[in-house]
């Protein structure tokens, strides 16, 4: 027998490119009410938001570590900072007027490219600050509002933001949540007015460029009855020998008959810690559909939650998670079936190699209220080799008969087989087991707008299919 | 002597210790047609496998040399690039990669160039209407779904587009009804006459090869060519099987 070649790791040449570090000033290393009350008064932060502050980082000084998952033991909490703001942080609209060295940046990523593909907008996140943001002239006509949310807070919808900020994620929900609560900076938040269908996506790159940074990102988006969005959060973060920490939160609240897409990639470096919270609440005839790519990071908690609370809600579930070595992602989505003839659809693929672990954990809970409700999970885990790990823990709670549930699980590996008749057409065996592999992932592929699918396929070290695609 | 297209001298092969191939000779010719038949686990498919360097078989013995260029050990992709083709008795389904892309890719990897994207699908609609497959199957992933019907029409499409010098076609009849043989059939008459190239057709049926000019008959058993003859040899086995050489 010839010896197997396996697919490499993810070329991360190109997405770890750094700026060096001249940014402004850093706080202290450690976390106390003084910083807690620095970083609000520096945000001008209404008072409301800074007592929000101050009760999150009490419940976070009361909380435990959560114990139930991958170890993240290499966090120390004292030692990172929490804070950190380029030089010039005023909000720019225009890209003439972002600073060269953060544009040459966003150019590597791609950024400008992807906007003239007609996306709708950009709010790119450059350390803790929005820096660059911009909305087209058309979704702003729609009545659209797609902002940062410090400066949302202090305008018109500083209520409707009040109402609804960690409302659906509250502090207490688990530590990070807390500390989420407490020094949470920049984002975006978005609300869409009543049957007003926004054609093209809006999307928002986030990126960590500081050693020792956490980001705290919050993303806050209300679609209105009969409203549609699309929304794309993409992630890439340099590399840096200092543990980061990510514990951003999204609330996505979805109206009467509307539908919100979320789609993510995100692609962490793999010394980054990924505690991200994401829920959304549909309401009556509403529609949430996520789409989720881990690719990076060394240990992600992610599991997006939908809450389906009027009847007829639904949510989609599109994930794919890719433990390369050294990383332990544990992701998964939460669905809470709470009204009548509600139904969810998950489908997720984890994909791991060179010793890496990848877990799906899902909850499925069914109210004795959500009567005549569906749902369904499929997961799928394709190990590479045989030094990696792939769990699925998939939870379920049905509190009533009347409904309909399904769940299956597949676990495989590539079979030669398949490598030799890719082979026999040409392809070197290392081309047709990363062809192999975006093709398994093409559930979440096929969902993706192109330039990230193209990126996606990147990070399966395979453009084939979106190059000629 | 002259040089052979495939030169096939005391080939072994085995898997898990099993050897399958005990010493195959067989050499075809530039633009000639062979046919290998036998019963049901003789070791056609080890052979065209083995021939196409299938790293699941192990040769234990023996060379395979094509265009004078020892291929014994070779990578598949590598020997694909020689201008060597597989039709797979079982296409695999490969989700994510539609089958136009799929076979832009083979084209493109073969010949190291990029082809032109108007070009490429005039001329694979042209080849499908050849083969009466419908165009949206260009789109959909890879076999996946596909009747087994047209997962060989979708093997004889590659065959047409890669335009090999040399096609091993592994029970590509088999399975199928009587209009799908016959086009598969007009495929590789269409293979023959636009490509020229030779083939090597392991059957056990003879439906396929009614309307093909055959030049060399094998007959496979146990690991070992038996008995060799022409065209008029296939009748020969139709009427009497293969109990004789058994």
């Amino acid at each position: 027998m010839k010896e197997k070649t396996y697919v490499d790791d993810i070329d991360r040449s190109l997405y770890d490119f750094r700026n060096e570090d001249k940014d402004a000033y850093k706080l202290e290393e450690g976390l106390t009410p003084e910083i807690v009350s620095k970083i609000s008064e520096e945000k001008k932060d209404p008072e409301w938001m800074k007592e929000f502050r101050l009760k999150s980082l009490e419940i976070y000084n009361e909380m435990e570590i959560p114990d139930w998952g991958p170890s993240i033991d290499g966090l120390d909490m004292d030692h990172i900072l929490t804070y950190v703001r380029p030089k010039d942080n005023k909000m720019q609209n225009k890209w003439e007027d972002v600073p060269e060295e953060i544009k040459d940046t966003f150019t590597k990523l791609g950024i400008p490219q992807a906007e003239h593909k007609s996306l709708a907008g950009v709010g790119a996140q450059y350390d803790s600050e929005l820096v660059y943001h911009n909305v087209k002239d058309e979704v702003v006509a729609q009545g659209v509002v797609y902002s940062d949310l410090e400066s949302a807070m202090q305008g018109e919808y500083g209520e409707m933001i009040q109402k609804h900020f960690m409302k659906l994620v509250p502090p207490k929900d688990h530590k990070f949540a807390a500390l989420h609560g407490a020094v949470w900076s920049g984002g975006s938040f978005v609300y869409v007015p009543p049957k007003v269908h926004v054609e093209i996506p809006l999307q928002s790159y986030f990126r960590l460029n500081a050693a020792g940074a956490g980001q705290f990102e919050h993303t806050l988006i209300i679609v209105d009855e009969g409203a549609y969005l699309h929304f794309i959060e993409g992630c890439s973060a340099p590399k840096y020998n200092v543990a980061n920490l990510h514990a951003g939160c999204v609330e996505l609240y979805v109206g009467k008959n509307a539908t919100l897409r979320y789609s993510t990639i995100e692609n962490w470096s793999k010394n980054m810690y990924n505690l991200n919270t994401k829920r959304a609440k549909v309401e009556e005839g509403g529609k949430i559909e996520w789409v989720s790519g881990s690719f990076g990071s060394h240990v992600s908690y992610l599991y997006p939650m939908s809450i389906l609370n009027g009847a007829n809600a639904r949510c989609e579930f599109s994930g794919v998670t890719f433990a390369g070595k050294g990383q332990n992602l544990d992701t998964g989505t939460k669905v809470l079936h709470n009204a009548p003839n509600t139904s969810s659809y998950i489908n997720t693929r984890s994909i791991s190699k060179d010793g890496g672990i990848s877990t799906f954990r899902s909850s499925v809970v069914v109210a004795k209220k959500a009567k005549g409700s569906k749902a369904a999970v499929s997961c799928q885990s394709l190990m590479l080799d045989d030094i990696s790990r792939s769990d699925t823990i998939p939870a379920m709670d049905i509190r009533t008969k009347d409904c309909d549930i399904g769940h299956e699980a597949k676990i495989g590996r590539i079979s030669d087989e398949t490598v030799f008749y890719l082979m026999s057409r040409g392809m070197s065996e290392e081309d047709a087991r990363a062809l192999i592999v975006s093709g398994f992932a093409d559930n979440v592929g096929k969902e993706l707008p192109l330039e990230y699918a193209v990126e996606m396929n990147n990070l399966i070290r395979l453009e084939m299919k979106g190059s000629i695609g | 002597m002259a040089e052979h297209l495939l030169e096939v001298r005391g080939l072994k092969a085995a898997v898990e210790d099993k050897e399958i191939l005990q010493g195959i000779d067989l050499c075809i010719d530039k633009g000639t047609t062979h046919v290998i038949m036998g019963p049901n686990g003789a070791g056609k498919s080890t052979l065209g496998s083995t021939i196409m360097g299938d790293p699941r078989y192990e040769v234990t013995g023996g060379s395979v040399f094509f265009n004078g260029e020892d291929i014994t050990n070779e990578e598949p992709h590598k020997i694909a690039k020689k201008g060597m083709f597989l039709s797979f008795q079982n296409p695999i389904e490969v989700p994510g990669i539609t089958l136009a892309n799929f076979i832009r890719t083979s084209m493109e990897q073969q010949t190291g160039k990029r082809i032109r994207v108007w070009d490429f699908k005039k001329e694979l609609q042209q080849t499908m209407e050849v083969l009466q497959m419908d165009s949206s199957y260009a789109e959909r992933d890879l076999n996946v779904g596909f009747s087994g019907g047209e997962k060989k029409k979708a093997e004889i499409l590659q065959l047409l587009m890669l335009k090999p010098s040399l096609a091993i076609l592994d029970e590509t009849d088999s399975g199928l009804d009587v209009d799908a043989v016959r086009t598969v059939s007009l495929g590789i008459k269409e293979y023959k006459k636009s490509v020229g190239g030779a083939l090597l057709i392991i059957t056990h049926s003879t439906r396929i090869l009614e309307s093909l000019k055959v030049d060399e008959t094998h007959v496979l058993v146990d690991g070992k060519i038996v008995a060799n003859g022409d065209s008029s040899f296939i009748e020969d086995i139709n009427e009497n099987g293969f109990e004789r050489f058994l």
